[in-house]
């Protein structure tokens, strides 16, 4: 076998790496997806343009404020407003991400941080973790079927959204805080984790009491990592310079 | 062009300068020093937990009982096995105390 071969076929093997974990992101999704598109219709938006959204931002809490508000005929600047406030962590994310796929070649880079969203971010940080090098195929094999299945199911939710059973008794308005919960777990090995896991809930909770949505999280989120960066370096593990 | 898709443009402008304006920033820096690679560090648990927390604090108990189990589950079992068994407790739950 050529070289070209082997490696055309190690990307093969992490791009199908990437979509078996995809798979738990895609089930917690789904509501949101069907959701979305139902309620963006109720809110005035055709069809086509539920999808778009879904297909362009692709980041579900920031749609639903955004359709939530163009319902209530908000003026279109406060709309965009908004949705750049609920979206603000993935500054955050952003930062943090960008040292893991620095090998990339820029446009696939650029494509990288356009489908950057909370899972997509938290599991390619969990890879990079585990000493792992994070490779574009991998990195598209978790994103792609998660971005394929969302605006699928925006345009399902948007076409039969009047379908939609009790969602509560269902329970699907509590799945994605489960499933973040879990990501939250999965970090706890890191040094510091408890210390900042308090320091953001509490700031968050706050803040959401005091300030309100959407900001709590981007202020919780700060706090936090404030706290890692405030206590002294080698309490996180990571070497000072001499 | 509609103000619908004027809003939809301008919002995934937005959205993705969000999603590469963190890595801008930082990439201006040759070195990173070592406490801001400990705040970078600290980001999955301080904004994955800022979306869990406050929603909740303002749930019952059918929802903390899954939130419980699912954090038991996770000391042990993947992140599927322990998002089946929450989203089981919570639909097992909201059968009773709705």
């Amino acid at each position: 076998m050529s070289a070209e071969a082997i490696s055309e076929n190690r990307a093969k093997g992490d791009f199908w790496q990437g979509v078996r974990l995809s798979m738990p992101i895609v089930v917690a999704a789904a509501p949101f997806g069907l959701l979305f598109g139902a309620l963006a219709v109720d809110n005035g938006f055709s069809v086509l343009e539920a999808v778009l959204m879904s297909a362009m931002v692709y980041g579900g809490a920031s749609q639903m404020v955004g359709i939530e508000l163009f319902g209530q005929h908000v003026a279109p600047w406060l709309i965009v407003l908004s949705i750049f406030a609920v979206n603000f962590r993935h500054v955050l994310y952003s930062a943090g991400i960008g040292r893991r796929i620095a090998h990339w070649p820029l446009v696939q880079q650029a494509v990288g941080y356009f489908v950057l969203t909370d899972p997509q971010f938290a599991v390619a940080e969990r890879k990079a973790e585990a000493g792992e090098t994070v490779g574009f195929a991998w990195y598209m094999g978790l994103a792609l079927p998660v971005y394929g299945f969302w605006v699928t199911e925006s345009a399902l939710g948007a076409v039969f959204g009047k379908l939609i059973p009790d969602t509560h008794a269902l329970g699907i308005d509590f799945l994605l805080p489960i499933y973040f919960l879990g990501l939250v777990m999965s970090f706890r090995r890191r040094p510091l984790w408890l210390p900042v896991v308090v320091a953001s809930a509490a700031a968050s909770i706050l803040a959401y009491k005091t300030v309100g949505s959407p900001w709590h999280a981007s202020i919780g989120a700060v706090a936090g990592v404030l706290l890692a960066v405030i206590l002294p370096p080698h309490h996180s593990g990571v070497e000072a310079r001499p | 062009m509609s103000t619908t898709l004027w809003i939809i443009i301008a919002g995934a402008i937005a959205t993705y300068l969000t999603r590469i304006g963190g890595h801008l920033v930082i990439s201006r820096f040759e070195n990173i020093h070592p406490r801001v690679e400990a705040g970078l560090n600290a980001v999955p648990a301080a904004v994955l937990t800022t979306l869990v927390a406050p929603a909740a604090l303002g749930a019952g108990p059918a929802e903390w009982a899954a939130l419980i189990v699912a954090a038991l589950v996770s000391q042990r079992g993947g992140l599927m096995t322990m998002f089946l068994a929450g989203a089981a407790v919570l639909v097992l739950a909201r059968q009773f105390v709705g």
